[in-house]
């Protein structure tokens, strides 16, 4: 580690976690290098192919663009903490799953990370244009989009009056 | 058919680590005590290296070493190969230039890596890399395949002149000369088919780590095919013998091709973990895979189809120049020739081909296969020249395709290829059915009213799947084999772990593989377990590409499990105290004909381990078979996509409308992942055909060098699509198997440019067929605004 570190204190999905971080740091690499936390991705360096979506105090964030050391005292959820290891999938999982809206799996996190944020802000009944407009931030190079977009309205019709749009936040 | 079984739709088995974060591709995995590679590369297209200085770099804060092609010279680390013979039609061999993992005295193309840098961290490897001082003469570069050809071009490497790197020809001239002769109508083209850039969302990485212990290398890299890495690595560059050196491909993001190639970085990073004495990772940019990647495509073709009075195809001839960028890779002289002529016949009765095709070096990042692998290319000449040709004739496209379609199989085309089964009719009509082509007429009316043309386009595609007879292509110049093998190990307690060659990464081999050992033995879908992606494992495989898992994979497992059961029968026998030939399999039940007795599968599996019922001198204990399967023949999947769009007669911007796919793909497995390939290959020919395409300037540096450029096919690009399928079986493979994974690809990019042509009047339009390429062709064509 460089000599010239500074620390950071954040809660991420439910924990309370201090890194002692270069100042460079950028938050997929605290997830990733310092956490562990290596199911958020990174696909590009232009902040365009959103592999990389976290939310940060609730949002869809790019973790590839922010850094570490803006994030103190921030809530932050990634892919890891959207279910509990080895306990009921979050709807939005269990769509992508039922709806085979993924393939290799790389843009998945970050495809699921979004689609959770877009129900936050537009409701539990996205048409598919919606669907399709709000995924711009997202690239998927495996499935052409049919089934994600078919996953996400899914997903957003299950997340309907069950605590997982709320505990998502 | 059982829930989990042969054509069900079963949900699958990998999704659970996908969709949690918990799966492990590369870039997941970190060794102890590893160290970061970070490569200085080329910022020239085409420049002599006169010096570099590693000194300040080196001196850098964490930095162990900084390599250079010098060093892999003394190392003695051998170049990189490609590893299909082509002749040229004069019978000389194809002209390769070496190929170092770095530079050495020249670099070829931005990007080229020219040193690596090893420090602790990669922010201290990056930061290092950036006191490397390399001193170049720059040189002028060419990019553009045809200007390489030409006299007073640069000349990249001496073995090839006028960078010519093959002349090669397929069919016969003189038979397609006197055919175009007696033709009634001749309809030409000229084509690019342009330069994509593969960008799979997991970039290619590599972690090398050489244990000096016992002498051996472990590497893990996104990689498609495990086994030819290692056979490339220990046999060409000579890193190990290959019982000295483990390739591992974990979870790996997607691969279109791109991951086939065994690339320097992987080599590099093997090599430098035995110099630095520490296990060595390398992770791409996106920017940096922009520009070390093979890309694809990239084929200027000048073709012509014959046609009769009644519109029937007499011949078709074409001439091709095909960029293969600064070096060859690993299977490039394959794609423009043997992938791509071959298919030339389309799904119809051609009597006479001809096809030269000239491959080329250019100062660009290298080419090679890119999904569906000179398939696409072919089909784009064949579709586009049927399609204009019909609006020429004034014939409609549907009934000219159908007057020409293959009717009786076997069908031996005058281009190799010998089409086993099909019913080409079968699939236009359903598609032409399914898209409502007779309502067509009154939409475009509609569109009409709002400003919009609307346009309709077809592509009857075929491709050559199931890679391939061994035989076969040894004597087209490959250099390896192309069976596949399969093992069964079936544990005391009746589950199964099934062990392939083949590689999946994204295609869901985990639940489809075992979709057929359940079918096949009775078992819950849950009691078997998919190994690949390891050479320690799996004893060979040549890997995942060419739609070859399912046909040739598959088929190797189906022979394995003839093996399973006719030992386990013999277990049985001894259990059951009958005959051999008395005891049948069924259900999972082994049981005595004519009576009453019967064993289930774990009570057989557990004997054939405890070996209580039988002496060892008579059956050997144990249940684990294995199976190498060489195909006979190619499979050919065909079928019929139909594409409508509404070009906007003020913007040029193109909204496709609809999308009609009816494939005939043999015998199904898993409708649903089926499907999901249809869907992926169509967006990535949408994307050739609408946005993507890699640019060059003059200079030879790539325009288009990040998703900020380089436009990707995004959600809204792209509409709903309704995917159906027909089905005749293939004769060649046990389970009648063809393969679906680059049918949308190959078929999308003909359907898309035949909708937009068909909308804007005008045939004078190329790929990618961006808003304000149509915009042009319109203005061109004087169609604009109101000529509509």
């Amino acid at each position: 580690m460089a000599a010239n570190t500074a620390a950071v204190s954040l809660t991420v999905n439910g924990k309370p976690v201090t890194a002692e971080v270069d100042p460079r740091t950028l938050l997929v690499q605290l997830l990733r290098e310092h956490l562990r936390l290596t199911g958020t991705h990174v696909g590009c360096d232009t902040s365009q192919c959103g592999a990389c979506v976290v939310h940060v105090n609730g949002k869809a964030t790019k973790s590839c663009t922010v850094l570490a050391l803006q994030l103190g005292g921030a809530n932050v959820l990634t892919i890891e903490g959207l279910a509990a290891p080895d306990g009921p999938l979050h709807p939005m999982q269990e769509a992508f799953r039922e709806n085979h809206g993924l393939q290799c799996g790389y843009c998945t996190p970050g495809m699921i990370m979004t689609a959770v944020d877009m129900v936050r802000r537009k409701g539990n009944d996205l048409d598919e244009h919606t669907i399709r407009e709000e995924l711009e931030g997202n690239i998927c190079r495996c499935t052409g989009y049919h089934n994600i977009v078919k996953a996400i309205a899914a997903g957003a019709r299950a997340m309907r009056g069950t605590s997982a749009a709320k505990a998502a936040e | 058919m059982s829930a989990t079984g042969i054509g069900a739709a079963v949900r699958r088995k990998e999704d659970r680590r996908f969709i949690t974060g918990t799966g492990h591709y590369t870039d997941d995995i970190n060794r102890p005590g590893q160290v970061f590679a970070y490569f200085v590369r080329s910022p020239h297209a085409h420049a002599t290296i006169r010096s570099i200085d590693v000194k300040s770099a080196t001196a850098m804060p964490g930095v162990l070493a900084v390599l250079t092609g010098a060093e892999l010279g003394a190392d003695k680390i051998g170049n990189l190969i490609c590893g299909w013979m082509i002749h040229s039609k004069d019978g000389s061999p194809m002209k390769m230039a070496a190929h170092p993992a770095l530079a050495n005295g020249k670099a070829c193309h931005v990007g080229d890596p020219v040193a690596v840098v090893l420090a602790t961290t990669l922010a201290q490897a990056r930061d290092a890399a950036e006191k490397v001082k390399v001193e170049y003469a720059v040189l002028p570069a060419v990019t553009d395949p045809a200007a390489a050809q030409k006299q007073g071009a640069p000349q990249i490497h001496d073995v090839a002149a006028n960078n010519t790197i093959y002349q090669w020809h397929l069919g016969d001239a003189k038979a397609v000369d006197a055919a175009f002769k007696s033709a009634n109508h001749v309809t030409k083209l000229d084509i690019v088919n342009n330069r994509l850039v593969p960008n799979a969302i997991e970039p290619r990485a590599a972690i090398g780590d050489y244990d000096s212990g016992t002498g051996t290398f472990t590497l893990w890299n996104t990689t498609q095919n495990p086994h030819v890495a290692r056979l490339v690595i220990a046999a060409f560059v000579g890193m190990a013998p290959e019982n000295k050196l483990r390739v591992i491909a974990p979870d790996v993001g997607g691969g279109f091709g791109s991951k086939i190639f065994i690339y320097p970085e992987e080599v590099v990073a093997l090599w430098a973990s035995k110099r630095v004495g520490r296990p060595v990772k390398w992770v791409a940019d996106r920017s940096e895979a922009f520009l070390c990647d093979a890309h694809g495509r990239d084929h200027v073709t000048h073709a012509e189809m014959a046609f009769d009075v009644d519109g029937k195809i007499l011949g078709l001839r074409a001439k091709t120049i095909a960029n293969l960028g600064a070096y060859m890779s690993t299977f490039s002289s394959s794609v423009p020739t043997y992938l791509y002529a071959t298919l030339m016949s389309g799904q119809y009765e051609i009597p006479q081909i001809y096809c030269e095709v000239d491959a080329v070096y250019t100062n660009t990042v290298p080419v090679d296969a890119y999904r569906g692998a000179g398939r696409p290319e072919a089909t784009f000449v064949v579709e586009r020249l049927v399609e204009v040709g019909a609006r020429e004739m004034g014939q409609d496209p549907a009934e000219l395709r159908r007057r020409n379609f293959i009717k009786k199989f076997p069908h031996q085309t005058p281009v190799i290829m010998n089409y086993d089964a099909g019913d080409y009719n079968a699939s236009l009509k359903k598609a032409m059915d399914l898209a409502d082509y007779k309502g067509f007429a009154k939409r475009k009316r509609d569109s009409a009213r709002n400003g919009k043309l609307r346009g309709i386009g077809f592509s009857t595609y075929i491709e050559a799947c199931g890679i391939a007879p061994s035989q076969a292509v040894g004597s087209l110049g490959c250099g390896v084999g192309l069976w596949e093998s399969a093992e069964v190990r079936v544990n005391p307690t009746g589950s199964v772990e099934i062990l392939t060659g083949c590689h999946a990464h994204g295609q869901g081999h985990e639940t489809t593989f075992a979709q057929l050992v359940s079918d096949r033995l009775g078992i819950p879908i849950d009691n078997v377990s998919v190994v690949h992606g390891d050479t320690d494992k799996v004893q060979f495989g040549m890997g995942t590409y060419g739609s070859r898992s399912g046909a040739v994979g598959m088929s190797a497992l189906v022979k394995a499990l003839d093996k399973v059961e006719a030992k386990a029968k013999k277990v049985a026998a001894h259990l059951l105290e009958a005959a051999e030939g008395d005891i049948e399999f069924k259900d999972g039940k082994f049981s005595v004909a004519g009576t009453d007795k019967s064993a289930a599968w774990g009570d057989v599996t557990l004997n054939a381990y405890i070996a209580h019922k039988f002496a060892g001198q008579e059956l050997e204990p144990g249940l684990k078979e294995g199976a190498f399967y060489d195909p006979t023949n190619f499979t050919f999947p065909a079928g019929c996509h139909i594409c409508e769009v509404e070009v906007d007669i003020e913007t040029g911007n193109t909204e496709i409308v609809a999308w009609t796919a009816v494939d005939d793909f043999g015998v199904v497995i898993n409708p649903m992942i089926v499907e999901g390939q249809v869907h992926g290959g169509i967006a990535q020919g949408v994307g050739q055909a609408l946005c993507e395409g890699a640019v060059y300037d003059k200079e030879g540096q790539l325009l288009t060098g990040s998703f900020m450029d380089y436009c990707m096919p995004r959600a809204d690009h792209l509409p709903s699509m309704n995917v159906d399928t027909t089905v005749t079986k293939c004769p060649s493979n046990p389970l009648g198997i063809k393969g679906c994974g680059e049918a949308g690809a190959i078929a999308a990019p003909a359907a898309v440019i035949n909708a937009i042509t068909d909308a804007i009047g005008t045939e004078d339009l190329t790929m990618p067929a961006t808003s304000s390429a149509v915009w042009l062709a319109l203005q061109k064509a004087n169609r604009m605004p109101h000529a509509a």
